[in-house]
């Protein structure tokens, strides 16, 4: 369809969640929004193929996971310095403990696999149903469901269990964990 | 906490708090809103061919001539 200002209002209105799930991805800020902006270009420059009264944010998604993906194979071996990153891109910095947490969670994310990772994100975080997630990686149904799953159970591996010690001050979650509340 | 490992499902609290971290983390971009830098390049786009011409050249500045 045309680029009509509506059109340029409802791609704008996601762009708050392109960012979101393209640091998420990368784990890098300034890569992030460089992939939102190639995100937009492409999808402006292919908006004739946009059917109107589809899932636009789904149609944007998907080009990003796709640009991020060939781009993946490319740098690899960038990846890992993304360290630190990601809390850059906060424009409030959470208090000490909340970081430390934070960072935690992030580096967990991080070691699940790339696939995995984007099932979670997209259904966990972005909010889209297990068939447009599906839609978006281009795989069954069936697929997302097990891709989740598996990122929620190697997440809560890599946090709940091996260091449940030292996580937190939640005695709910670490009677739950350790069986016994004191 | 050697001793401790999953028996088997994943406890609901345990997810509820994975989600939760999850969003929250996704949410502190998502309030960030629109960097202008977004803003700009869609108000300046006139459409697809100004796009494809900043695909191809990789710079946006430069390809979207002609104020």
């Amino acid at each position: 369809m045309p680029l009509t200002n509506e059109l340029r209002d409802d791609i704008l209105a996601s762009v708050p969640s392109l960012r979101a799930f393209a640091i998420s991805l990368s784990g890098n800020g300034d890569r992030a929004d460089d992939l939102v902006q190639e995100t937009l270009l492409r999808a402006i420059a292919n908006i004739d193929s946009f059917q109107p009264g589809s899932n636009l944010p789904a149609w944007l998604f998907t080009i990003l996971r796709n640009l991020f993906r060939s781009d993946y194979r490319k740098r690899r071996r960038e990846v890992e310095d993304a360290e630190g990153n990601y809390a850059k891109t906060l424009k409030s910095q959470p208090s000490q403990a909340a970081h430390l947490e934070f960072e935690e969670f992030r580096a967990a994310l991080e070691k699940l696999p790339q696939d995995q990772r984007e099932a979670l994100i997209l259904v966990g975080a972005s909010g889209f149903s297990y068939e447009d997630a599906a839609a978006i990686c281009g795989c069954a149904v069936g697929t997302i469901k097990s891709r989740v799953n598996r990122a929620r159970s190697k997440l809560s591996a890599l946090l709940y269990v091996d260091s449940a010690e030292d996580f937190g001050p939640d005695n709910t979650v670490r009677a739950v964990i350790g069986g016994n509340g004191g | 906490m050697k001793e401790v490992k999953k028996q088997g499902g994943l406890n609901a609290e345990i997810q509820s708090r994975i989600g939760h971290q999850l969003r929250a983390m996704y949410d502190d971009v998502v309030r960030q809103g629109v960097p202008d830098r977004f803003a700009e390049l869609i108000r300046k786009l006139d459409g697809p061919e100004a796009a494809a011409a900043a695909v191809a050249g990789g710079d946006t500045d430069k390809n979207n001539g002609g104020d």
